[in-house]
């Protein structure tokens, strides 16, 4: 019996095990390491079929005619659609804006745009069904940047626009455009002893996830389909995807399957619309697994910008003015351009004080990739650019750079450009001080004392190339402020449901959301929130799928916050409830039901002193609590078109990077030796995925600080470095030791405090590889990546 | 045509597999065997890393014909393949699995695509336990590569980790947590050798 009429004191130990807070391993690490874990590339049917999708050869042109008889007529080849095939009116889709057309229809707008798909039997009988259409194209001149975009007689990338951004922007091929204007830049530039201005530019970096875009669509025997798919927001592509199939939301079923990684690339549709529609049309299982090669053509890319600065200060080092023009280009179609021009220009200025401001961010249509999300979100090129610009400051001031950056710090309570006031800590200072006061890597490491260089360890490893003689050391700082969660009046919202039983003779809970699980580790906190806020050991995560409600996006930073605040907030109303039936019938045992706080840890009832009142089995025992409840933060609202006024965002998480690079000035190598990071998470709720988050996000910063970038040929906007031989991204040699020193300083508007993660740490990585670098070598090195002929000045 | 090899210590035949199919291909699609992952099929990321008569390959390169009669070892056998030679070791035998070790290694009874009585590799329980899975789509190939120079090199430097795993690529941890782990299961087996 597990009801007790004598107090038993439990508050040592007694809470509950795996709570928040404590580094509890991933609920899915064993099938990960065995093989098991179904990805959405390995999805498998009886009697399936493969997808395959022909793309453009050309970035913009006109479909004269599409010939598919010849592919149709291949044995094995099941069907060939294109645009003509379409079942209903609704052919476009979008994230804001519906301009994506399904497959093109009239033109197409850039390199690698899908024009048809095809079924067949055999992955390879499709790609040499797709590779048999014959399409007639009437080459158009391509638009591929601000220039040739806004020309008074530019082409329209999308003729007769109707989206509600084509009021205010001064031409059709700008998507959207942000101005800030707060105070007076030019009154506050007289003030000025030394102003510094300069010209960035922020190379196109690619998400690159390992796990291909990939996915299963099953025809229901109800005309619906059932989508097992990879993605980071499963309502949000059934609300895009529903239309175009001319299907009720209830007939297109979407389970998410195992995900390998995201960073922004899975927020819009790729081939989950082709897929459904090869199933409806040949009523069988059509799988669909994108190449590498395809999936740089399959997903959005991080805008590469342009970005001109003027800063001043006076010479006792206080910033006075501050003035920016970004113009990121968008590439064909809008995706989330929108809402990367609010973030570029709402935090252009950084985690700094500066009072007076004239900012102005645009995105442009071009005839380029497609870009939209990806870690940093707008915040990663500013960064970029303002962080150059605080080192040159700090440098005609002869000031130290960290001291310079300390002096102008945010802190709680400061205003942001767009007179929003900052109202949680922003330990910009502390975390400047903190990455300062780390230990130094020891010198050439790579010369083991009285020995032969050890060429691993050089800049060029073990090509071999040198033994040190031109290597100089340089130590670069940057720190860098991003939003948390979507921003601009974004209704952001989460719904969670969970129940609890006894099963077995033991409590378990069981968390049912749509949260698109991407590595980040979401599975793993909601389990320890459960646990926490109902002191059960045994918790099950279901898997997200539509049957429950919309989580919103895995991106932002933000599912942890929203997310776990469902998980949280629904727990919290599940305790009650238990608490109800506990009362119900133990209340006549012990005076506490009735009067005490009472709390579920450790798989008993107990009050807030720490009287076990019941078990929960016993409280549970033919009953159970099954709640489904929505959740979100703070309202935010949209930014002024005119003056970028606005309490636009709701969180802000900050990260300061210490980058030591090694530059080998003869060959023009960078070896990064160690980033340090120092950042605020609020509430570390499971340290070893915050540390984990915090490594992977700045070795993102560091690949496109040396190497990372996708090349468009300016002359025919063609991507020219779809693979990963040719796209580089950092390998275990390329990336140096990462210690991290994580503050906890919580937003008290948040859950148990909590700050989103994975983000900030992407920003301030890249600019201070880049300051290392300039340090090292004393260029002044303004683009982004930086290549061996940059150093060299060949 | 068709191609015999054994998998995971058990004999496999594959009919009907096209000229230009690779190794990968045919495990993952045909064996129903998709821990290995197909993140490049170029060679160029490390993920379909098998071992093939022990030595480790993309099997993204390896065409299917190629493996006629031959022996591959892929992250769904790696914990019997561990175990097996862990055995070896505890018989004096130690220095490493030989090829005819491998090839006289088999499988125990259960299903590999069930994972029914999963035991773990060592190197699989310190990839978990020191945070190196996020994704895990990288995880497979890491571990395949990482096993096989902890069975080359027991006591490796950072230095050597970092060039065996070199050319397997991950884009979600940072790398620094799977050097953990591969510290973490060196140290394992270090302890574990002092204990026999
Ligand atoms: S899939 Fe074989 S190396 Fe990338
Ligand atoms: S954990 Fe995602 S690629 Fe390595």
């Amino acid at each position: 019996m597990g009801v007790t009429g004598t107090p038993t004191n439990i508050n040592q130990g007694s809470k509950t095990k795996g709570g928040i807070g404590e580094s509890t391993l991933r609920p899915d690490g064993t099938l990960k390491v065995t093989g098991e874990f179904a990805y959405s590339s390995d999805m498998w049917h009886e009697d399936m079929l493969w997808g395959h999708t022909l793309r453009s050869t050309t970035a913009h042109a006109e479909i004269r005619s599409i010939d598919t008889s010849e592919a149709l007529a291949m044995p094995g080849v099941y069907a060939v659609l294109t645009y003509d095939d379409l079942p209903t009116e609704v052919k476009n889709y979008g994230l804001e804006i519906q301009d994506t057309p399904v497959l093109a229809h009239g033109k197409v707008r850039h390199h690698g745009e899908p024009v048809a798909i095809v079924a067949a039997d055999h992955p390879e009988t499709a790609r040499r069904a797709a590779a048999k259409i014959k399409i007639e194209y009437v080459e158009l001149p391509v638009i591929t940047d601000e220039a040739s975009a806004t020309a008074p007689d530019a082409l329209l990338i999308h003729e007769g626009r109707d989206d509600h951004h084509i009021g205010h922007v001064p031409h059709p091929n700008i998507v959207h455009r942000q101005p800030i204007v707060r105070g007076n830049a030019d009154e506050a530039a007289k003030r000025a002893d030394v102003i510094v201005s300069g010209e960035y530019v922020f190379g196109m970096q690619d998400q690159a996830f390992l796990g291909p875009e990939s996915g299963m669509a099953v025809p229901g025997e109800d005309g619906g389909v059932d989508l097992y798919v990879a993605t980071q927001w499963l309502h949000s592509d059934l609300k895009q995807i529903a239309p175009v199939l001319g299907l009720p939301e209830e007939k297109v079923r979407m389970t998410l399957s195992g995900v390998g990684g995201a960073f922004g690339g899975r927020e819009d549709i790729s081939m989950q619309i082709h897929a459904c529609l090869l199933a409806l049309r040949t009523g069988k299982p059509v799988k669909i697994v994108y190449n590498r090669f395809e999936s740089f053509f399959g997903h959005v890319h991080r805008h590469p910008a342009k970005l001109w600065y003027e800063h001043g200060a006076t010479k006792d080092g206080k910033l006075t003015h501050m003035k920016c023009r970004i113009v990121l280009d968008g590439g064909a179609y809008a995706s989330a351009s929108p809402a990367v021009v609010g973030n570029a220009s709402s935090l252009s200025v950084g985690p700094y004080v500066v009072e007076d401001v004239d900012i102005e961010a645009i995105a442009l249509y071009t005839n380029n990739p497609p870009c939209g999300a990806m870690r940093g979100f707008g915040a990663v090129q500013a960064c970029f650019a303002y962080e150059a610009q605080m080192d040159k400051l700090a440098a005609k001031l002869d000031m130290d750079p960290v001291e310079f950056r300390r002096m102008n710090a945010m802190e709680q309570g400061t205003l942001l450009p767009t007179g929003q006031p900052c109202d949680s800590p922003a330990p910009v200072a502390e975390l400047l001080r903190r990455i300062k006061a780390m230990p130094m890597p020891p010198e050439q490491q790579w010369l083991a004392a009285g020995e032969q260089a050890d060429v691993r360890a050089l800049p060029g490893g073990l090509s071999n190339t040198t033994h040190g003689e031109g290597v100089v050391r340089g130590i670069g700082y940057a720190v860098g402020i991003k939003n948390v969660g979507f921003s601009e009046g974004f209704d952001d919202y989460s719904t969670a449901r969970v129940r609890m039983e006894v099963i077995n003779g033991e409590p378990v809970a069981t968390v049912h959301t749509a949260m698109a699980e991407v590595g980040q580790g979401g599975v793993t906190v909601h389990a320890q929130i459960a646990r926490t806020e109902l002191g059960v050991t045994q918790v099950t995560i279901h898997p997200a799928d539509t049957q429950v409600g919309s989580a919103g996006s895995t991106s932002a930073s933000r599912q942890t916050y929203v997310t776990g605040g469902a998980v949280k907030h629904t727990c919290e109303n599940v305790r009650e409830k238990v608490l109800e039936i506990g009362r119900a019938k133990f209340g006549s045992y012990h005076p506490a039901w009735a009067t005490a706080e009472l709390l579920l840890e450790g798989g008993k009832v107990v009050t807030d002193g720490g009287e076990v009142l019941a078990d929960l089995v016993d409280v549970l025992e033919g009953e159970s609590v099954d709640l489904e409840l929505e959740w979100r933060h703070r309202p935010t609202e949209a930014f002024d078109l005119v003056t970028g006024q606005g309490n636009g965002h709701v969180q802000y998480s900050f990260a300061a990077h210490r980058a030591v690079v090694e530059v080998d000035t003869e060959l023009g190598l960078v070896k990064v030796i160690e980033l340090a990071v120092a950042q605020d998470v609020g509430k570390a709720l499971n340290p070893l995925s915050v540390v984990g988050q915090i490594q992977g996000g700045t070795t993102q910063g560091l690949g496109v600080a040396v190497m990372e970038e996708i090349i468009v040929d300016p002359k025919t906007a063609k991507v020219r470095n779809p693979s990963f031989t040719d796209y580089l991204i950092p390998t275990i040699l390329d990336t140096p030791t990462i210690p991290v020193d994580v503050l906890e300083l919580a937003d008290e508007n948040a859950p148990y405090g909590l700050r989103g993660i994975g983000e900030a740490p992407t920003l301030s990585s890249t600019p201070a590889v880049l300051a290392a670098i300039r340090n090292a070598t004393g260029l002044e090195l303004n683009r982004t990546p930086v290549r061996p002929e940059h150093l060299t000045g060949t | 045509m068709r191609v015999n090899f054994t998998v995971n210590g058990r004999k496999q035949e594959a009919d009907d597999v096209w000229e230009g199919e690779s190794l990968l291909y045919v495990l993952r699609e045909r064996m129903g065997l998709p821990g290995s992952k197909n993140a490049c099929e170029q060679g160029e990321c490390g993920s379909c890393t098998v071992r093939l008569d022990g030595v480790p390959v993309c099997a993204c390169l390896v065409a299917a014909g190629q493996v006629e009669g031959r022996e591959v070892v892929t992250v769904e056998g790696l914990a019997d393949f561990a175990k097996q030679r862990e055995e070896g070791c505890a018989t004096g035998a130690c220095g490493g699995t030989s090829l005819q070790e491998a090839q006289q290694w088999q499988a125990k009874g259960t299903d590999s695509q069930t994972g029914e009585g999963d035991e773990l590799a060592p190197i699989q329980q310190a990839f978990i336990d020191a945070g190196a899975v996020q994704c895990g789509f990288c995880t497979p190939g890491l571990l395949v590569a990482a096993d096989e120079l902890l069975e080359r090199n027991a006591e490796p430097s950072d230095a050597d980790i970092r060039e065996a795993l070199s050319g397997n690529l991950c884009r979600c941890t940072g790398y620094e947590k799977i050097l953990d782990a591969v510290r973490l299961a060196a140290a394992r087996q270090e302890r574990q050798e002092e204990a026999v």
